[in-house]
């Protein structure tokens, strides 16, 4: 068991669980937001609920954060090995000859992916962290969906919402078939396996932008 | 053909390297790569230069020995062969090629074009083998019946020359694909099953002091193998690792 903790495939699985983790969060986020396009109400008591709920905060969102942590974190470790591993570099190097463009930029998209994480603490968890545990102001279970339509009435911030989920796209695009190879699945699903993870890695950031585009213009 | 030649130069494995320019006339499109550079090589010593040291043995795909990265890849741009295989007529009267060694810190430039890849022979030593005792007694190959479809998938991993063009072409130097392919070709026989567990460990263990970078699955190893060994070996040896340290 301890080599698995500290070898070079160990901190591949690492990097594929706690990816598919990410992807899962991904999917249960766009869910709840795809719901404000339809339903205010619906939204706002999906909302509530997440941020009320013991067992969501503090349980699973600590988690959740330490995934997100994890992942980058570990991200540019291997990063920095890689380029390590071959200290002198090719003079001439044709790397579209044989792999996609997101395969070989991962640290790319994902430090694309990261900042806009930033951004987005910034705009929605920062402050909701300060409304309920700092200012400690009474809850309005109504309030949710009010605060999201204002964020998006800025058009920059909604073109670098546009620009980072294409990154975030770039990135799913090879990480999330990547990490069904990494721990271990190539096998006859792996055709249909690609095929889901392309339809996802390109449907739910578009999903993101179809929802940050719609308050955006229906809020005036 | 009249060619343009950009060739790394390096006197030894200390010095420090550079691109030299060597114009080469009169090349055939039927000659091979290496044959090519046997003509340049001839062509320096008539002028007092020391020729370009690169490595070479069967000339024929079977050894391993011949690597080069020419113009951006390992083996240069076609697929399924080795430098050896690879033909002048896949350039052009008027190009100018890039020739570089196998580039990765656990490789070391020995001088110009060869390189030291006795890294992948310490890692099949950690484990790339099976314990029979052949001293007479050993047992008929037909006595243990063997699946065809995985005889058919050890037989395509055993393919694997160990010439490291998996390692050149990967962007993170990793080494996997031979490993994998070295631990794939024991994990789906019998024969190797006994032995299964620590082969894994050892393999990848000793993969890692070497200095081989980390597997992001870009895919790049598969594309230039000069024998096709594929990714699902990879996987397997995942899945083998997995399965050993939990046991471990």
């Amino acid at each position: 068991m301890s080599t698995l903790i500290k070898t070079s495939l160990a901190r591949k699985f690492a990097m594929a669980l706690s990816g598919l983790f990410l992807v899962f969060f991904l999917l249960q986020h766009f869910t709840i937001n795809l719901t404000s396009v339809f339903s205010e109400e619906v939204f706002n008591e999906f909302s509530h609920f997440m941020g009320n709920n013991p067992l969501v905060q503090f349980a699973l969102q600590p988690v959740l954060i330490f995934g997100v942590i994890f992942h980058f974190v570990m991200g540019f470790v291997l990063e920095i090995q890689n380029r390590k591993a071959r200290a002198s570099k090719y003079a001439s190097n044709n790397g579209a000859a044989n792999s996609s463009w997101m395969s070989r930029n991962m640290i790319i998209s994902g430090a694309v992916v990261l900042s806009f994480l930033g951004l987005h603490f910034y705009d929605f968890w920062i402050p909701e962290m300060n409304y309920k545990y700092v200012e400690v102001l009474p809850e309005n279970p109504t309030r949710y969906f009010e605060e999201m339509v204002h964020k998006f009435e800025s058009p920059v911030r909604v073109g670098l919402y546009v620009v980072s989920f294409g990154f975030l796209a770039l990135h799913l695009l090879h990480g999330f078939s990547s990490s069904f190879q990494s721990l271990g699945a190539n096998n006859k699903y792996t055709r249909a396996i690609k095929g889901f993870t392309t339809a996802f890695a390109i449907g739910i950031p578009l999903g993101f932008v179809f929802i940050a585009l719609f308050h955006h213009l229906t809020a005036f | 053909m009249n060619l343009t030649l950009k060739i790394w130069r390096q006197a030894n494995a200390d010095a420090t390297g550079s691109i030299e320019t060597y114009p080469i006339e009169n090349v055939s499109p039927d000659m091979s790569f290496l044959e090519m550079m046997d003509v340049l090589n001839e062509e320096l010593i008539g002028k007092g230069i020391d020729p370009v040291a690169f490595d070479h043995d069967c000339r024929e795909g079977i050894c391993g020995m011949c690597s080069m990265y020419i113009n951006g890849e390992a083996h240069g741009p076609d697929r399924l062969v080795t430098t050896c295989q690879l033909h002048m007529r896949k350039f052009k009267d008027g190009d100018t090629i890039t020739i570089e060694p196998f580039r990765a810190n656990a490789f070391p430039v020995v001088k110009d074009l060869a390189v030291d890849r006795s890294a992948f022979d310490r890692i099949q030593h950690a484990g790339g083998f099976v314990s029979v005792n052949t001293s007479g007694n050993t047992q008929d190959a037909n006595a243990i019946p063997i699946d065809k479809h995985d005889a058919d998938k050890a037989f395509d991993a055993a393919t694997c020359i160990g010439c490291g063009a998996c390692v050149a072409s990967c962007k993170n130097a990793s080494a996997m694909l031979f490993v994998s392919a070295k631990v794939s070709q024991y994990a789906l026989l019998p024969q190797g099953k006994v032995e299964a567990t620590d082969r894994v460990l050892n393999m990848v263990k000793q993969m890692d002091e070497e200095g081989f970078g980390n597997c992001t699955n870009t895919g790049a190893c598969e594309v230039e193998c000069p024998k096709g060994i594929s990714l699902e070996n990879i996987a397997r040896m995942n899945r083998e690792y997995l399965s050993a340290s939990l046991k471990g």
